[in-house]
């Protein structure tokens, strides 16, 4: 059974090094990506072409999007009865306490800030792999209901 | 600066394990217990002996507490606007999906399931503080105005 991570992230360069880490840390990962705010709620909704999307074990968010912000798809998410419980990991490379406390506040799992350098980056992405993927027990996925 | 982290647990193995355990991984962590629910919440609200109780950093919380148990103390943090910035983590023995699931909905930041052995215990504190003290962004609050307190401007030499 592989675990499905949802990525919303607009920078190629990042999705780029993000996949590679993954693939890297854990074969069992199904990344999808979403390159803006309203491309992640369309995934998480199961609207358009994202109909037969799986629901995400685990959404890593970017805070600064396109068309939607990351801070409004958090707000969406942890407002939302049925997808309030996937964990949602702030990914951004903001450290502004402002952006924190927000992210927070709108009940963030937990906040990350992307280092600048290749393997530091790598490194990242291995701990959220051995910690959210490995230790965490997540919920499982919602019985019946497609 | 020492890490506050406040371990909500009745059980003193459990208690003695996480305490050595931390001790061994990071000596900048300064680790406070309660033993109840009621405990936690007064220290949460500093009240009683608690009022000069540090805003913890992180909260380690156990389910299945005596007095008043760790979903309320859960849902007494995130429901409370001064509290429901501090990541809390549910540390318990249940495996129960239902307290998975009740736990996330509540916005538990995580839940992690107490393994019985040793080392492995050891091991899955270790990657808490690997996780949440040295790779996590933590919300500050140290200029944060405390109510009835007077602000405290610190400059760091």
């Amino acid at each position: 059974m592989p675990i499905q991570v949802l990525l919303v992230e607009d920078s190629p360069g990042d999705v780029r090094l993000t996949q590679e880490a993954f693939r890297d840390a854990n074969r069992s990962i199904n990344l999808h990506v979403a390159s803006d705010g309203v491309e992640a709620m369309a995934f998480l909704r199961r609207e358009g072409i994202h109909q037969n999307a799986p629901r995400p074990d685990l959404i890593l968010l970017d805070l600064n999007l396109p068309k939607m912000d990351g801070r409004e798809v958090l707000a969406h998410i942890k407002e939302d009865e049925r997808l309030k419980t996937i964990p949602t990991v702030v990914l951004t490379t903001s450290d502004a306490e402002a952006d924190i406390v927000k992210s927070y506040e709108l009940q963030a799992n937990c906040y990350l800030t992307k280092p600048v350098q290749l393997d530091a980056f790598e490194g990242l992405v291995k701990s959220i792999n051995d910690f959210w993927l490995t230790k965490v027990k997540l919920p499982q996925q919602e019985q019946g209901g497609r | 600066m020492p890490l506050q982290v406040l371990l909500v647990e009745d059980s003193p193995g459990d208690l003695r394990l996480t305490q050595e355990a931390f001790r061994d991984v990071n000596p900048f962590v300064r680790l406070h217990i309660a033993n109840d629910g009621v405990e936690a919440m007064a220290f949460l609200k500093r009240e009683g002996r608690y009022l000069d109780a540090p805003r913890p950093d992180l909260v380690l919380l156990d389910l299945n507490l005596p007095k008043v148990d760790g979903r309320e103390v859960l849902a007494y943090i995130k429901d409370d606007p001064g509290l429901k910035t501090i990541p809390t983590v549910i540390l318990t023995s249940s495996e129960a999906e239902s307290d998975v699931v009740k736990s996330y909905q509540l916005q538990a930041n995580c839940y992690l399931s107490k393994p019985m052995h040793f080392e492995a215990f050891h091991n899955l504190v270790k990657s808490i503080n690997d996780f949440w003290l040295t790779r996590v962004k933590l919300p500050q609050h140290r200029n944060a105005v405390e109510p009835g307190k007077p602000r405290l401007i610190e400059r760091q030499t």
